[in-house]
């Protein structure tokens, strides 16, 4: 088959990933982010989103189909990704600034070098004055903004976002996908960015797909998001074409939503 | 500070009251001895220099069993915690070394290695090894895995894995074993010493129950328990320079 596009920066190709013979998180994904895509996922809880992207990242393999990142079947991790995870996940022994130098320390770059580009990403994301402090002395936010520098400073051609922010406070939350569009507007790539939140998917992404309820989830809609560009997410939420959006996508997802809720009352597990 | 006044105020009631007790004949002093008497004892025996030989024999024992015990209790603590095969065959044979009273091993000890210093060691790394192993261990096989996700993506190789997310993970483990351990090097020395040796405090106190001279016992006992405080200390103060990285209530908003 030719195809006249540059290859993705991802595709699912007929992915299947089950835990055991018992569980099947998903089943029959076909999906494709374009190098330089902010693509976001919906669906409802427990509906394999988070399996999906770890096997983007190559941290799990399908149990069958295949992924691949820029056109090459993946086997083993995904060295152009970066991994923004859902929880905490710096290295609570290391400072702020070495956290955001391990991943050049690892690549093998001298510990001073590292710093300095450390330094730089830390002062991107306003975090300067708190280059000394350990996670613990961080605030939910200030720990979102060293994990983002933290991956941001290897400069992934693909960046895979846990529903990273549902943690934070709406506040909190609106000034940190801000601050993401405005990165990824800086320096263009492909995003996966998970949600269980429409509304942050529509404000962000340039496309939103919504995953059925699990188990065996797949895809069921994809919607193009063609809101104006630079966007400011508190503000597009008022606008009129945003809540447009939003009452159609939301006919799709509710219908699975309350799918997973029947589901959950079915099994007494 | 005042609590540290309570406590003081609290030993002096009881040193006091065994002292009126057993002068006033209440109870016999020939069995429960006077504290009058275990301080001169111990003026003695520091006032003639003969207690820093025997001082010095029992700390260097304490001191070899709790190195050598402890990195090997590391190193085969990272190794099984990295190893799920080697630590499933190894399993049995480990529980059962571990629930074996290894105090009843020093004679064998003694046998083997002779009446001086080494076969105290010997003892000493047995009751360290198992603390330090089991902590190391657990600490290793109970690292975040999101870390070593994370890790993984930012590029660690396993070596690096190792260095900079299972070893700092494992070492807040490897601390509060460090504790017991200490002391656990200190009971080996001792009761090495109790049961076969020509000198070292354990001998003294042996020597003085040889001879009923309890105060003696009392001193031995008293100048064991200054010294395994002293080393505990030690532990914690090497824990707070190398754990700064820890949450505590004592230094949080630097």
């Amino acid at each position: 088959m030719l195809s006249p596009e540059p290859s993705p920066a991802l595709r699912w190709r007929d992915v299947e990933i089950s835990f055991g013979a018992a569980h099947c998180a998903v089943r029959g994904v076909n999906l494709a982010v374009a190098a330089d895509e902010f693509l976001c996922v919906v669906g409802p809880t427990g509906c394999g989103k988070s399996t999906l992207l770890n096997a983007a990242a190559g941290l799990l393999a399908p149990s069958a189909g295949q992924v691949e990142a820029f056109g090459a079947p993946l086997t083993g991790l995904n060295r152009r990704a970066g991994y923004l995870f859902q929880a905490d996940a710096l290295l609570p022994w290391r400072t702020a600034l070495d956290n955001v130098a391990a991943g050049l320390q690892f690549r093998g770059l001298p510990l001073t070098e590292a710093r300095g580009a450390a330094r730089d990403w830390l002062a991107r994301v306003g975090l300067a004055a708190a280059a000394t402090r350990y996670p613990h002395q961080l605030s939910g936010g200030m720990k979102k903004r060293v994990a983002l520098a933290q991956t941001l400073v290897l400069d992934p051609d693909l960046l895979l976002m846990d529903e990273p922010f549902s943690a934070l406070d709406i506040q909190t939350r609106s000034l940190m996908e801000n601050e993401l569009l405005g990165l990824w507007a800086s320096r263009p790539r492909a995003v996966v960015f998970i949600t269980h939140d429409l509304e942050e998917a529509i404000a962000l992404g340039d496309r939103v797909v919504v995953m059925s309820a699990g188990p065996a989830s797949r895809p069921v809609g994809e919607f193009a998001i063609d809101l104006p560009r630079p966007r400011d997410v508190a503000e597009i939420r008022l606008s009129p074409r945003f809540v447009e959006l939003h009452h159609q996508i939301w006919q799709l997802l509710r219908g699975e939503v309350q799918k997973s809720q029947t589901a959950l009352q079915a099994s007494p597990a | 500070m005042k609590l540290l006044l309570a406590r003081l105020a609290l030993l002096s009631g009881l040193l006091l009251a065994w002292q009126v007790l057993s002068a006033r004949g209440l109870i016999s002093s020939f069995f429960f001895g006077e504290p009058l008497k275990v301080a001169a004892v111990l003026v003695e025996w520091f006032g003639s220099g003969m207690i820093f030989r025997h001082l010095g024999v029992t700390l260097l024992e304490t001191a070899l069993a709790f190195v050598s015990g402890t990195l090997l209790g590391v190193g085969s603590g990272l190794a099984l915690g990295l190893s799920p095969r080697l630590a499933a065959l190894l399993d049995p044979f480990i529980k059962a070394v571990n629930a074996m009273p290894r105090v009843v091993l020093a004679p064998i000890f003694a046998t083997w290695f002779g009446l001086g210093i080494a076969s105290k060691v010997a003892l000493g790394v047995t009751l360290v090894f198992f603390v330090v192993f089991f902590n190391v261990y657990q600490g290793v096989k109970d690292v975040n895995p999101l870390l070593i996700a994370n890790a993984r993506m930012l590029g660690a190789s396993p070596r690096q894995l190792i260095r900079h997310v299972y070893w700092p993970s494992a070492t807040s483990w490897v601390f509060s074993s460090l504790h017991t351990a200490v002391g656990m090097a200190f009971v080996g020395a001792v009761v090495g010493e109790y049961l076969g040796s020509a000198q070292g405090v354990g001998y003294l106190i042996l020597q003085a129950e040889g001879s009923f001279d309890i105060n003696s016992v009392f001193a031995g006992i008293a100048i064991l328990t200054v010294c395994a405080l002293a080393l505990d200390a030690l532990v914690s103060q090497a824990e707070r320079r190398l754990l700064t990285w820890r949450p505590g209530p004592a230094r949080d908003a630097s």
